[in-house]
C-alpha cells in the first residue's frame, strides 16, 4: 500500500502532511465560522420575529 | 444564496473526488523521477497550490473592480472570502516549496525570484486581510480594500520585475530550477497533476462560497443587532 | 497651494514633528549596524548600500501617519475636502511636504553615513542620487498608505505592513544601483526602473490616495 518513498520519506511526507494540515485547517476555520454565524443569525432572526408582531399592541 | 445553497453539495462532492482521485494517484500510483526521486510526488501538491495563490488574487481583483464599478456587495464580500484561501494557498506553496528545496537543493530557503515573490504576495495577502478586519464600517472596508486590491496588484507585478532584475543582478539563474518547467511532463504525472489542479480549482471554488454565505450571514446579523439596539 | 506646503513644512519643523526624528533613525541605524555586525570595513561596504537604504525606507515610515491623521483628527481636512483644491493636489502637496522633510533631508546627510559605513567614495553621487529619486516614491507610496488607513485609530501598525510591500520595488533598484556603482559596473537599467517607478507613482498614486481618503470622510 505504502509506497516506497527511499531517502526522502521525510521531505515528501513533511510536504504532503503541511500541505493537508493546512488546507484541513482553512476548511474547518471555514465550516466553524460559517456553523457560528448561521446559529447567531437564526438566534437574531428569531429575536426579531418574537418582536414585532408585539409592536402593533404597544403603539395602540 | 438560493442558488448556491443548490450547488454547493455537488460541489463538495465534485471537490472530494477529484482531490482523492488526483492526489491520491499521485501519492500511490506515480512513479519516481530518475532525477528528483520520489520528490516528485510533491509537485501534485506544490504547482497547484502555487497556481491557485496567484488567481485567488487575480479573483479578488476582478471582484474587487466589479464592486467598485457596480457597487455589488457580494462581490465585495467574496473578494474578502477568497483573501484567507489564497493566503493558505500561497503558505501551501511556500512549505511544500521548502520540502523539495531541502533535498534537492539542500537548502529550505533561497532568495529566487519565485520564492521572494511568492513571500511578498504573502505580505499582501496579510495587508490585504489586516486592513478588512481593521475597519468597521462595511462600505468603506470594501472600498479600500478594492483600492488596496488594485494599487498592490501593479506593486506586486512591479515587484515580481524588480525581483527576477534583482537576483539575475547578483548571480546565474540555477539551473536547476528550470526542471519541472521546461522539460515536457510526463504522462505518468501530467494526467494526476490536472485532476489535482482541478481539484484545488473546486476547493478553492467551495471555500469562497461557504465563507461568502458566511459574511451574508454576518451582515444581516449586524443589521438585524443594528435594528435592535434602535428599537 | 503653496499656503498649504508652508504651513504643512512649519508643522513639522515644530516640536513633535517628524523632521529630527527621521534624521536620528536614520542615523542610529547606521551607527547600529557596525555595531552588531563588527567593524571589518570590507563586510560594511558589501552591506552598506542594502543598509542604507532600508535605514531610508524606514525612516520614512516613521513619519507616515502623521501625513493625514493629524488634519483628520482636529477636522482640518473635512475643510480641505471642501476647498477649491482638488483633492488630489492636496495629497500630492502633502507628499511633496513630507518628501522634503524625510527623503530631500536624508538624501543631503547620506555622505556622512555612507563614511560611517566605509562605503567606498565612488559610490556616494550614486547614493545620493538613487536617494533623491527613490525617496519621492517612498512619500508618495507612503501617503497613498495613510491615506488608506486615516480613519483607523493605532493604524501605525498596519500602515506599515501595507506599505512596507508596495516599498520593494523602490528598495530593490535603489540598492541596486548604489551596489553596481560601488562596483563599477553599468547601471542605467536600476537606474532607470527607479526613476520610472518614481514617475509613475507620482501620477497615478495620487488619485488613489485621494479616493482612499474621500471615502474615509464620506
Amino acid at each position: 500500500m505504502m509506497p516506497d518513498l527511499g531517502k526522502y520519506t521525510v521531505a515528501v511526507l513533511g510536504a504532503w502532511g503541511a500541505a493537508l494540515v493546512l488546507l484541513a485547517g482553512l476548511l474547518a476555520v471555514t465550516l466553524w465560522q460559517g456553523a457560528r454565524m448561521r446559529k447567531a443569525l437564526a438566534l437574531a432572526e428569531a429575536r426579531a420575529a418574537a418582536e414585532r408582531p408585539r409592536k402593533p399592541e404597544q403603539a395602540e | 444564496m438560493q442558488l448556491s445553497a443548490r450547488v454547493l453539495p455537488w460541489l463538495v462532492g465534485l471537490t472530494a473526488v477529484s482531490l482523492i482521485l488526483g492526489l491520491g494517484w499521485g501519492f500511490f500510483f506515480t512513479p519516481d523521477d530518475y532525477k528528483q526521486g520520489a520528490t516528485v510526488k510533491i509537485l501534485f501538491i506544490h504547482v497547484p497550490a502555487a497556481m491557485m495563490a496567484i488567481n485567488a488574487w487575480i479573483m479578488m481583483l476582478i471582484t474587487s473592480l466589479i464592486w467598485v464599478v457596480r457597487r455589488h456587495h457580494v462581490s465585495a464580500l467574496a473578494a474578502r472570502a477568497a483573501a484567507p484561501a489564497g493566503l493558505v494557498f500561497t503558505l501551501i506553496a511556500l512549505v511544500t516549496g521548502a520540502f523539495w528545496g531541502q533535498p534537492m537543493w539542500n537548502t529550505w530557503w533561497e532568495w529566487d525570484p519565485r520564492l521572494t515573490s511568492f513571500l511578498i504576495l504573502c505580505l499582501f495577502y496579510l495587508g490585504y486581510i489586516a486592513l478588512w478586519s481593521a475597519i468597521e464600517d462595511p462600505d468603506t472596508a470594501a472600498d479600500l480594500t478594492a483600492v488596496l486590491c488594485v494599487v498592490g496588484s501593479v506593486f506586486a507585478l512591479l515587484s515580481r520585475y524588480a525581483v527576477k532584475f534583482w537576483n539575475q543582478g547578483l548571480h546565474q539563474d540555477s539551473t536547476i530550477l528550470k526542471v519541472g518547467e521546461k522539460d515536457p511532463l510526463d504522462v505518468a504525472y501530467y494526467v494526476p497533476l490536472v485532476i489535482c489542479i482541478l481539484g484545488f480549482v473546486l476547493f478553492f471554488i467551495m471555500i469562497v462560497l461557504l465563507r461568502t454565505r458566511m459574511l451574508i450571514r454576518a451582515r444581516r446579523l449586524s443589521v438585524l443587532q443594528a435594528r435592535e439596539r434602535m428599537a | 497651494m503653496i499656503a498649504l506646503l508652508k504651513r504643512d513644512l512649519l508643522l513639522s519643523f515644530r516640536a513633535g514633528g517628524g523632521f529630527g526624528l527621521g534624521l536620528a533613525f536614520f542615523l542610529l541605524v547606521a551607527v547600529l549596524v557596525p555595531l552588531g555586525v563588527g567593524p571589518e570595513s570590507g563586510v560594511l561596504a558589501t552591506i552598506a548600500p542594502g543598509v542604507l537604504w532600508v535605514g531610508a525606507l524606514l525612516a520614512c515610515l516613521l513619519s507616515l501617519d502623521r501625513i493625514f491623521a493629524l488634519d483628520y483628527e482636529d477636522g482640518s481636512l473635512d475643510l480641505l475636502a471642501t476647498a477649491p483644491l482638488p483633492m488630489e493636489g492636496v495629497v500630492a502637496l502633502k507628499a511633496v511636504a513630507h518628501w522634503l522633510v524625510t527623503g530631500l533631508a536624508l538624501t543631503l546627510v547620506s555622505p556622512l553615513l555612507a563614511i560611517l559605513l566605509s562605503l567606498p567614495p565612488v559610490a556616494w553621487p550614486w547614493l545620493m542620487l538613487s536617494l533623491a529619486i527613490g525617496t519621492p516614491a517612498l512619500s508618495v507610496i507612503g501617503a497613498f498608505g495613510a491615506a488608506l488607513t486615516v480613519g483607523i485609530r493605532r493604524g501605525g501598525l498596519l500602515l506599515s505592513l501595507l506599505v512596507l510591500p508596495l516599498y520593494l520595488p523602490t528598495l530593490i533598484f535603489g540598492a541596486e544601483v548604489v551596489r553596481r556603482g560601488a562596483s563599477g559596473m553599468a547601471l542605467t537599467t536600476p537606474l532607470a526602473a527607479l526613476a520610472a517607478i518614481t514617475a509613475g507613482s507620482l501620477a497615478l498614486l495620487p488619485f488613489a490616495a485621494a479616493a482612499a481618503i474621500r471615502v474615509n470622510l464620506r
